[in-house]
């Protein structure tokens, strides 16, 4: 009874909190807590089989898919609050409320003969009692299900399904619209690899001994900070000087 | 044996609120299992009353249409997203285009 009662107020909480949360993502998780509430009420009820199908089925499959669903739609997504229909939040509330107290009234004042229990029906263990209905007289709602399962995984896939519209491009016509667009068609020149540094922040000299823009990272140039401080082997002097020294060394050489 | 199903009934009628109040789609399709769910819950409640296991039966085969539905549904939730980038029950608002 007190397991009951329990995991009756967790359950109904959650339940709440899940219809009234912004966050699909909270709902999803919310509504978790509730199938775990009810798989341990399974339990609690003599039906350990359920419970266990509950866990696998529901919040290990179902809440998943749920989740990877959001996922794909993107998980920020919120209710919009205008409503459609003016006061349809209200009477729907309303609705709840009437409907609510119509069940909880009735059933409260509902006379019930006194539990049989499960005692004798699970005398050779429950799963063994559920595969003797399942294989024996509910044996062909149970095959009419298989038919079920392959028409719903048919339809999932027909309706995932994204035809292509148009052909995927060979690679002939991928390199012909690259050198078509205008644009320089080959790869950037690679930073600089220099007799002394070899860095990505260092950049490519050209033949003339400028810079090359291009060889540069936009975003180690966009920091601004100072190379030298990167580089030991700058040896405290900035980055131009550096190339400069280079350029004279294999200037030298080259005498 | 009446709180189990006065449980069912509370749980089944936040269902058919969230179904009524929310406006993503996916978050009404959770609304509508756990609406199952609160009915499964009295299946079971009504086999433990009765003695037999009839009861959980049903439960066990309103599972399999569940999961096969969550299946379909989702799918076809996809498919409106793909197409009109949203997700919200009004969005949909035309059968074909």
């Amino acid at each position: 009874m007190v397991t009951f009662w329990i995991l009756a107020v967790v359950s109904v909480a959650a339940a709440l909190g899940m219809i009234f949360q912004k966050k699909a993502v909270y709902s999803a998780l919310l509504l978790a807590i509730v199938m775990l509430c009810l798989a341990a009420l399974y339990a609690v009820q003599d039906a350990p089989f359920l419970a266990l199908v509950q866990v696998i089925v529901y919040t290990g499959a179902v809440l998943m898919l749920f989740l990877f669903v959001l996922m794909l739609v993107g998980v920020s997504t919120t209710d919009s609050l205008v409503e459609t229909i003016s006061g349809q939040r209200l009477w729907a509330g309303i609705a709840g409320l009437g409907f609510g107290g119509l069940l909880v009234f009735g059933f409260g004042s509902a006379v019930f003969s006194e539990d049989v229990g499960l005692a004798a029906a699970n005398a050779e263990g429950n799963v063994v009692g559920l595969a003797r209905l399942i294989f024996g007289r509910y044996v062909f709602a149970f095959e009419v299900t298989s038919a079920l399962l392959i028409t719903a995984a048919l339809g999932a896939m027909v309706l995932a399904h994204k035809e292509r519209a148009r052909p995927k491009a060979t690679q002939r016509e991928l390199s012909e619209e690259r050198f078509k667009s205008g644009t320089h068609p080959g790869n950037l020149p690679a930073s600089g690899t220099y007799a002394r540094h070899n860095a990505v922040d260092m950049p490519a000299l050209l033949p003339d001994g400028s810079v090359s823009e291009l060889s540069l990272n936009p975003v180690l140039t966009g920091r601004g900070d100072d190379p030298a401080e990167r580089h030991t082997d700058l040896g405290g002097v900035s980055e131009a000087e550096a190339i400069e020294e280079d350029l004279k060394a294999v200037q030298e050489t080259q005498q | 044996m009446s709180h189990y199903l006065v449980l069912s009934s509370l749980l089944f009628t936040i269902g058919a609120v969230g179904v009524l109040t929310r406006r993503n789609a996916i978050v009404v399709f959770m609304c509508v299992e756990l609406m199952l769910n609160a009915t499964n819950l009295a299946f079971v409640s009504f086999a433990k009353l009765h003695g037999n296991l009839d009861g959980q039966i049903i439960a066990f085969f309103v599972m399999v249409v569940a999961a096969a539905e969550v299946v379909v549904g989702l799918a076809i939730i996809m498919t409106i997203f793909r197409t009109r980038r949203s997700s919200s029950v009004d969005d949909a608002n035309l059968l074909k285009y």
